[in-house]
C-alpha cells in the first residue's frame, strides 16, 4: 500500500441553490447538504459513512464522483485532482471510480438486457477485453453470482438481490479502484443484505477495490467497514476505526445512533434504555449556530451554541468534533444529560439470531454468513 | 463458491433480442395479427393501386357516360350503379368508377397521413427529449413555442394560408397542383401536430432523467447523446408508438376534413375526404357513396388502434403476457 491515500477529500462543500418558482426566479438561499467534509480512503479499504436521512452522506458520495458538482473543496483520487475536471476530462476518471446504487429497481434500465447493461462500461470507455465483451460480461455475471445464461434477460425478470448483483457487476466491470456504494443494501431483504455484503467483501479481497460505503444501517456498516465516519447535517462529527467507533465512541450523536441498533433479544431490547434525540433534523438551509448538533444534544451547553467545534484528532486515527466528548463514559453505566435525563448506554454485544441464518436459504443460494451480522429492520 | 453453484444448476435459457420477444408476443395475439394483416393489405393495395385497377379493368379518371342517365347524370342501377364493370358503382354526373377512386383515394390519404405521422413523431420525439433533458432556458423556450403553436387557430390559419403557401411550395420547385397541395397538407399536419407528442415525451423524460440508471450512465462516462438515445429513448417507444398509431387515423380524418373544406387534392384526383364531401349531396339517394369510404376509414382506424395496443403490450416487459 502506498503512503498516499487513494481518495483524499478536503473541505468538500456542496450547496444547492433554492429558488422561488415563477418567471423571475429569486434565490431564496442555499441548502448546505455537505458543509466542509474531509476524509481519506486508503487503497483496499472500506470507509463507512453513516448518518440519518438528509445528513448529506449520499450527496458526499455523488460529489466525489462528480455526479453533483461540489461548491468548493478538493477531491483527489489516485493522485489526480478531479475537483475541476471538465466533463470531457472526467471520462477517463470514470474508469477509476464507480458507483453502486441504492434502488436496484431504478438503477437498471428496464429496456436493456442484463448483457447490455453490464457491457455498458466497456462500450462507453471503448475498452476491448481479451476474448470479447460478451465473454467478459458473462465472466462478470458468474463472478457476482448470476447465471451467465441470463445474458439476454431483462432486469424485470430478476429479484431485488439479483438486480443488485447486476449493478455490482456493472460497477466492477472496468476494475475501478474506488466504488461509492450508496446504501447498496438498504432496499433489500435482511437475508439478501448479508449475501450482498459478503459479495462486496469477496470482491474487495480479489481486486483490492476501496469502498466508500454510505449507509444509515450501523450493523451493515460494522460488517464491511474498517473505518467509519459519522455525519450529521453536512458535517463529519466523528471518524474512527470500526472497533473504536463501535465500542468507545466519543460523540454524543454516535452514542445516540448506536443505541438505536435493535437488539436481537426482545427481553434485552425491552430492558435497555435508548437515547432518544429530541426534535427533528434542523433545516440544512439554516443550520444551527455553533455545533450543528447542539439543538438535539443531551450534553449541549452554552458554549456549543456559539463555538463551532473543530474536527481534531483525539487519538491516532480517531477524529472528533465535540466540545464535551463522552470520555467518562463506560458502557452500561448510567449518565446524566440535560436534555433527556437519565440514559443508559446500550449494551452492544450483538449476536446473530439463528433465524437470520436460516433465512439465507432464500433465493436458492446460501452465502457465507458471519456470525455477528444483524440487519436493521428499521429502514426507510 | 457456494453462490454460483446453485445458480449454475438452473436450466439454461436461450437469449432473445427485444425484437424477437416483441414479435413472438404479437404473433400469439390473434386480434393483433388479423389487424396487422389487414393493415399490410391496405398498404399494399394503396401502393399497387394503379396495377390493381388495370387488372380489374377500372379507371379512376375515365368518364363513363353509359353508366349514368343522360338527364341529371344519376347512376343507372341500384346502389350508385353497381354493375359488373363498376363493382362499387359510379360517380354521380361523371360516371367515374368508385372502386378505382377508392383505391387511389386510399393511396393519397395514406400517403399524407403516414408521412405526416412520421414527421410528427420525429419532431415530437427529438424536441421533447431535448426539452425534457436540457431543462432550464432551453426547456422554457421550447415550451413557450409549443404553447404558441397549440394556441394557434389551426384551422383558420391553414385555410387562410393554403393559397399563398401552396404557391410558395410550387415556386420552390414542387410540381404545381396536387403535389404541392399534398406536401402542404403533410407539412401543416406535422407542424401543428408535434407539440402534443413533444409534451408527452418531455414529461416522460423529466421523470426518467432522475432515474438512477441515467446517473449510472453518467458515472460510466457516457456522453449526452448516448444517454438521450440509448438510455432514455428506448423507454419512450411505448408512448411514441401508441401516440403514432392514434395519430395516424386522426390525420386520415383531418385530411378528410381539410379536403371537405376545399384545401385537399383537386379533381380528378381524390381522397377519402373528397369522396365523403361529394357523398353528402347524394346521401339520401345513394347512401353507398358515404358508406363505402366510411367503412374503409373505420377499418383503418380500428386496425391501427388494435395493432398499437398489441405492440404496446408486447413492448412492456412488465405486462406479463408471453
Amino acid at each position: 500500500m502506498s503512503d498516499q491515500p487513494l481518495l483524499r477529500v478536503s473541505n468538500l462543500k456542496t450547496y444547492f441553490p433554492v429558488k422561488s418558482g415563477g418567471l423571475f426566479r429569486r434565490s431564496l438561499g442555499q441548502v448546505k447538504a455537505v458543509d466542509g467534509v474531509s476524509f481519506d480512503v486508503n487503497a483496499g479499504e472500506t470507509l463507512g459513512l453513516v448518518g440519518e436521512s438528509g445528513c448529506g452522506k449520499s450527496t458526499t458520495g455523488r460529489s466525489i464522483l462528480r455526479l453533483i458538482d461540489p461548491t468548493s473543496g478538493r477531491i483527489e483520487l489516485d493522485g489526480v485532482d478531479v475537483t475541476d475536471l471538465s466533463k470531457k476530462e472526467l471520462v477517463p476518471f470514470r474508469r477509476t471510480a464507480q458507483m453502486i446504487f441504492q434502488d436496484p429497481y431504478n438503477a437498471l434500465n428496464p429496456r436493456h438486457t442484463v448483457g447490455s447493461i453490464i457491457s455498458g462500461p466497456f462500450q462507453v470507455q471503448k475498452v476491448d477485453p481479451p476474448g470479447g465483451v460478451r465473454a467478459a460480461v458473462q465472466e462478470l455475471m458468474e463472478r457476482v453470482g448470476l447465471n451467465p445464461e441470463h445474458y439476454n434477460r431483462y432486469p424485470s425478470e430478476f429479484s431485488g438481490g439479483q438486480r443488485q448483483r447486476i449493478g455490482i457487476a456493472r460497477a466492477i466491470a472496468l476494475r475501478p479502484k474506488l466504488i461509492v456504494c450508496d446504501e447498496p443494501v438498504s432496499a433489500l431483504d435482511v437475508s439478501i443484505q448479508a449475501q450482498i455484503v459478503n459479495l462486496l467483501k469477496d470482491l474487495q479481497e480479489d481486486f483490492g477495490v476501496s469502498y466508500l460505503f454510505v449507509a444509515h444501517d450501523l450493523s451493515v456498516v460494522r460488517q464491511i467497514s474498517q473505518r467509519v465516519a459519522v455525519m450529521y447535517l453536512g458535517h463529519i462529527v466523528e471518524l474512527a476505526s470500526r472497533e473504536v467507533l463501535y465500542t468507545r465512541p466519543l460523540h454524543p450523536y454516535t452514542h445516540a445512533l448506536l443505541s438505536a441498533i435493535p437488539l436481537p433479544d426482545p427481553d434485552r431490547q425491552k430492558q435497555r434504555e435508548q437515547i432518544t434525540l429530541n426534535g427533528d433534523l434542523p433545516s440544512p438551509m439554516n443550520p444551527p449556530s455553533g455545533c450543528v448538533f447542539h439543538t438535539r444534544c443531551f450534553r449541549a451547553e452554552d458554549r456549543c451554541k456559539v463555538e463551532i467545534p473543530e474536527l481534531v484528532e483525539v487519538a491516532p486515527g480517531h477524529v472528533l468534533a465535540c466540545h464535551f466528548p463522552m470520555t467518562e463514559m463506560v458502557i452500561g453505566t448510567r449518565i446524566e444529560g440535560p436534555n433527556s435525563g437519565l440514559v443508559e448506554m446500550p449494551n452492544r454485544d450483538i449476536e446473530a439470531p439463528s433465524e437470520v441464518i436460516a433465512d439465507m436459504a432464500e433465493e436458492g443460494r446460501g452465502g457465507p454468513v458471519t456470525a455477528d451480522y444483524v440487519g436493521d429492520p428499521d429502514r426507510d | 463458491m457456494a453462490i454460483t453453484e446453485s445458480v449454475a444448476k438452473a436450466a439454461p435459457v436461450a437469449g432473445r433480442s427485444l425484437r424477437q420477444v416483441v414479435w413472438s408476443r404479437v404473433r400469439h395475439d390473434k386480434v393483433a395479427m388479423t389487424c396487422l394483416v389487414i393493415l399490410i393489405l391496405l398498404y399494399l393495395i394503396a401502393i399497387f393501386a394503379p396495377l390493381i385497377c388495370k387488372v380489374i379493368g377500372v379507371d379512376p379518371y375515365a368518364f363513363d357516360g353509359a353508366s349514368i342517365s343522360d338527364s341529371g347524370g344519376a347512376p343507372i342501377g341500384d346502389w350508385g350503379g353497381i354493375s359488373r364493370a363498376h363493382p362499387l358503382g359510379v360517380e354521380w354526373g361523371t360516371g367515374r368508377d368508385i372502386l378505382a377512386q377508392l383505391l387511389f383515394g386510399l393511396r393519397i390519404s395514406l400517403l399524407i397521413a403516414t408521412s405526416a405521422t412520421i414527421i410528427t413523431v420525429f419532431l415530437g420525439t427529438v424536441i421533447g427529449i431535448v426539452s425534457g433533458y436540457a431543462g432550464g432556458r432551453t426547456d422554457a423556450v421550447i415550451g413557450r413555442s409549443m404553447d404558441l403553436i397549440l394556441a394557434f387557430p389551426f384551422l383558420l390559419i391553414i385555410l387562410a394560408l393554403s393559397g399563398v403557401l401552396t404557391q410558395r411550395l410550387s415556386s420552390l420547385g414542387v410540381p404545381e397542383g396536387n403535389p404541392s397541395r399534398i406536401l402542404y397538407m403533410i407539412l401543416v399536419l406535422s407542424v401543428f401536430g408535434w407539440p402534443y407528442l413533444a409534451r408527452i415525451v418531455r414529461g416522460q423524460v423529466l421523470s426518467m432523467r432522475e432515474r438512477e440508471y441515467v446517473e449510472a450512465a453518467i458515472a460510466m462516462g457516457a456522453r449526452t447523446p448516448r444517454i438521450l438515445f440509448r438510455e432514455i429513448l428506448p423507454n419512450l417507444w411505448a408512448p411514441i408508438l401508441v401516440y403514432a398509431t392514434l395519430t395516424l387515423p386522426t390525420y386520415i380524418a383531418t385530411e378528410a376534413a381539410l379536403s371537405f373544406l376545399g384545401i385537399g387534392v383537386l379533381p380528378p384526383d381524390t381522397s377519402f375526404g373528397a369522396m365523403l364531401a361529394n357523398s353528402v349531396s347524394y346521401f339520401s339517394v345513394v347512401p353507398s357513396y358515404l358508406f363505402i369510404p366510411g367503412v374503409v376509414l373505420v377499418v383503418l382506424v380500428v386496425t391501427f388502434n388494435l395493432v398499437g395496443d398489441a405492440v404496446r403490450d408486447a413492448l412492456d416487459p412488465r405486462s406479463g403476457r408471453v
